[in-house]
């Protein structure tokens, strides 16, 4: 294993260490691979978490056996590499079951991502509950992904997009939320945690609201799954929706739960093979959730990656990382908003993974770029939520994301870095 | 490996601090928006012609500091020259900031050549050309605007 190379920390200054018992985190950083490089001829320092996060060994080695020794095609072959590559695809859907609590595992349907979850209930769901005068309820800081494919459903349908607003410290304003829910309300779509703030939202608590007036919810889980237990029949919300990637597993796969009584009264969204029970010119037969909603070959390898991404995850315990990258985000928070001239930008109470802030005179992108040098490796700009950007008169920010691999010494690196910005910008 | 002063150089730090003519033209021949989605940038540059020649060029708006250097040293140079004179200037331009003007060739660009560090830095392009861009689509756009004079 290649440590990661260490500073000196300032004198004075106080790291917590050994912050989650059993939470090792130079154990886990030597789990993926891809830390141990330099950038720039910097250690490289990895805080774009919330764009994508890193993989661990056992993801990548996941997919490299898939490939190497029981790649076919699943749920059709009547040979040994099919039933093989079968049984692991359906195992990863009951593994995404329990991660997640749900009832059962036909409730787990497999998509490209969280966009591509959304998108499936806004065309199937949406398209036949939702009519002309109709509102869809969404809130002020939704990422674009859970914002422009109820846009498109309530452009195709003449209904309303009504949207919840935020207070300056980018909560949700809950009594406003709750005025907006009426009669014509026939979903309510909200995110567990903004990319963009970090703000964690109440969603018991709003999917209590909703369904008071039978209101279903779905809720944007991308920035939480990875940071935080999630447990659907605990939340009661109608449908969780998260990515693979941003939870340590591979690219181009994404869960959607949906109860299952909602998911069997809802038509299908693509067409296809596998999708089908019975196909004659006359009258198709559909197959059964979750079959229903993965047409055409999918994504195997990504199911399998996931399950081996969430199984890591579980060996760590989700409450030892929530732990930890609270620990994290409290430390960040300190050390970056003592930054002269810094303003962070989301400051609720509750919040994960995620400090965004702007600096006087220096443009995120600058400050991106600096970083970037330093081997740290931020986004800025608008972060896929423009609304937001629009909601705090700004144009874009820098934003550290954290991972459950980041270290206090990282941070202090970030820090260390954004004093460089300020004596390039001076 | 690139250095952050062959980007950051201080003619273009002074720049984006207090950008010249930056401010709007109240009856312009020539006016569009370019906006850089990936950052945010955003600028309208405003241009008056004289007959063929560009009398004033001024631009407004928001943005990092390499495109709002860009934009304030671009409106610097541009004036009294020809269209054809602006888009020779943009074209050499480009070829030093995206790496294309090859050693020992480098185009006369004057003060311009300040930005050369760029072509190190190949996601600030986009910044530094931004400006540039706006401009030509606000030349391009002459046979759809209203002349309000």
């Amino acid at each position: 294993m290649t440590t990661l190379a260490r500073s000196p920390l300032q004198s004075g200054r106080t790291t917590p260490h050994a912050i989650a018992p059993g939470f090792d985190v130079e154990e886990v950083r030597a789990d993926f691979p891809i830390l141990h490089q330099q950038a720039h001829g910097h250690p490289l320092v990895y805080l774009d978490n919330a764009a994508t996060s890193q993989k661990p060994k056992a993801v990548i080695n996941a997919i490299v056996r898939y490939y190497e020794g029981y790649n076919a095609n699943i749920h059709r072959g009547v040979h040994y590499l099919s039933e093989r590559a079968t049984a692991e695809y359906e195992a990863a859907r009951k593994t995404v079951q329990a991660f997640l609590n749900a009832a059962r595992a036909a409730e787990i349907i497999f998509v490209r991502g969280t966009t591509e979850a959304i998108n499936l209930v806004a065309q199937t769901y949406g398209r036949v509950n939702v009519g002309p005068g109709d509102e869809v309820l969404i809130t002020a800081m939704e990422h674009h992904s859970n914002i422009v494919p109820w846009q498109l459903l309530c452009a195709e349908k003449e209904a309303k997009l009504q949207v919840a607003p935020i207070n300056d410290r980018g909560e949700l304003i809950l009594e406003e939320f709750e005025k907006l829910l009426a009669p014509r309300t026939k979903i309510v779509a909200v995110g567990h945690v903004s990319n963009a703030l970090g703000t964690v939202n109440p969603i018991a608590t709003i999917v209590k609201l909703a369904h008071r007036q039978n209101i279903p919810v779905l809720v944007d889980g991308a920035q939480a799954v990875p940071r935080m237990p999630v447990d659907v029949q605990q939340l009661d919300c109608d449908f969780y929706t998260f990515s693979g990637h941003k939870a340590y597993g591979p690219t181009g796969i994404g869960v959607l739960y949906g109860k299952l009584p909602l998911l069997e009264a809802m038509p299908p969204y693509q067409g296809g093979g596998e999708m089908i029970s019975s196909v004659s010119f006359e009258k198709t037969v559909y197959n059964k959730v979750p079959h229903k909603f993965e047409a055409g070959t999918p994504d195997i390898s990504g199911p399998i990656g996931l399950r081996a991404a969430i199984e890591y995850l579980n060996r760590l315990g989700m409450d030892n990382i929530a732990k930890y990258e609270h620990e994290l985000l409290t430390y960040a928070t300190q050390e970056v908003s003592a930054v002269p001239g810094v303003r962070l930008i989301g400051t609720a109470k509750e919040k994960a993974g995620v400090l965004s802030f702007v600096m006087d005179g220096v443009h995120p992108h600058d400050i991106g770029t600096i970083l970037d040098q330093e081997g740290i490796a931020i986004r800025t700009g608008h972060h896929c939520a423009q609304p937001v950007m629009t909601r705090f008169g700004i144009d874009a920010t820098a934003r550290a994301s954290f991972g459950l691999y980041n270290t206090t010494e990282e941070i202090d690196a970030l820090v260390r870095a954004l004093e460089k910005v300020r004596e390039v910008f001076a | 490996m690139p250095e952050l002063r062959d980007l950051y150089q201080e003619l273009i730090l002074e720049h984006s601090r207090a950008p010249r003519n930056y401010r709007e033209l109240k009856s312009p021949d020539h006016k569009a928006e370019g906006y850089n989605p990936l950052c945010g940038d955003r600028f309208t540059v405003f241009v008056q012609m004289d007959g063929n020649s560009i009398r004033d060029v001024t631009f407004q708006g928001s943005g990092c500091a390499i495109s709002k250097a860009s934009a304030s040293m671009m409106t610097q140079s541009l004036k009294g020259k020809t269209r054809a004179e602006a888009e020779e200037l943009f074209e050499r331009f480009h070829k030093v900031v995206t790496g294309q003007a090859g050693n020992g060739n480098q185009p006369d660009l004057g003060k311009l050549a300040v930005f050369s560090g760029v072509s190190e830095f190949p996601t600030r392009v986009k910044c530094a050309t931004l400006a540039w861009h706006t401009l030509q689509a606000a030349l391009e756009g002459k046979q759809d605007a209203v002349s309000t004079e």
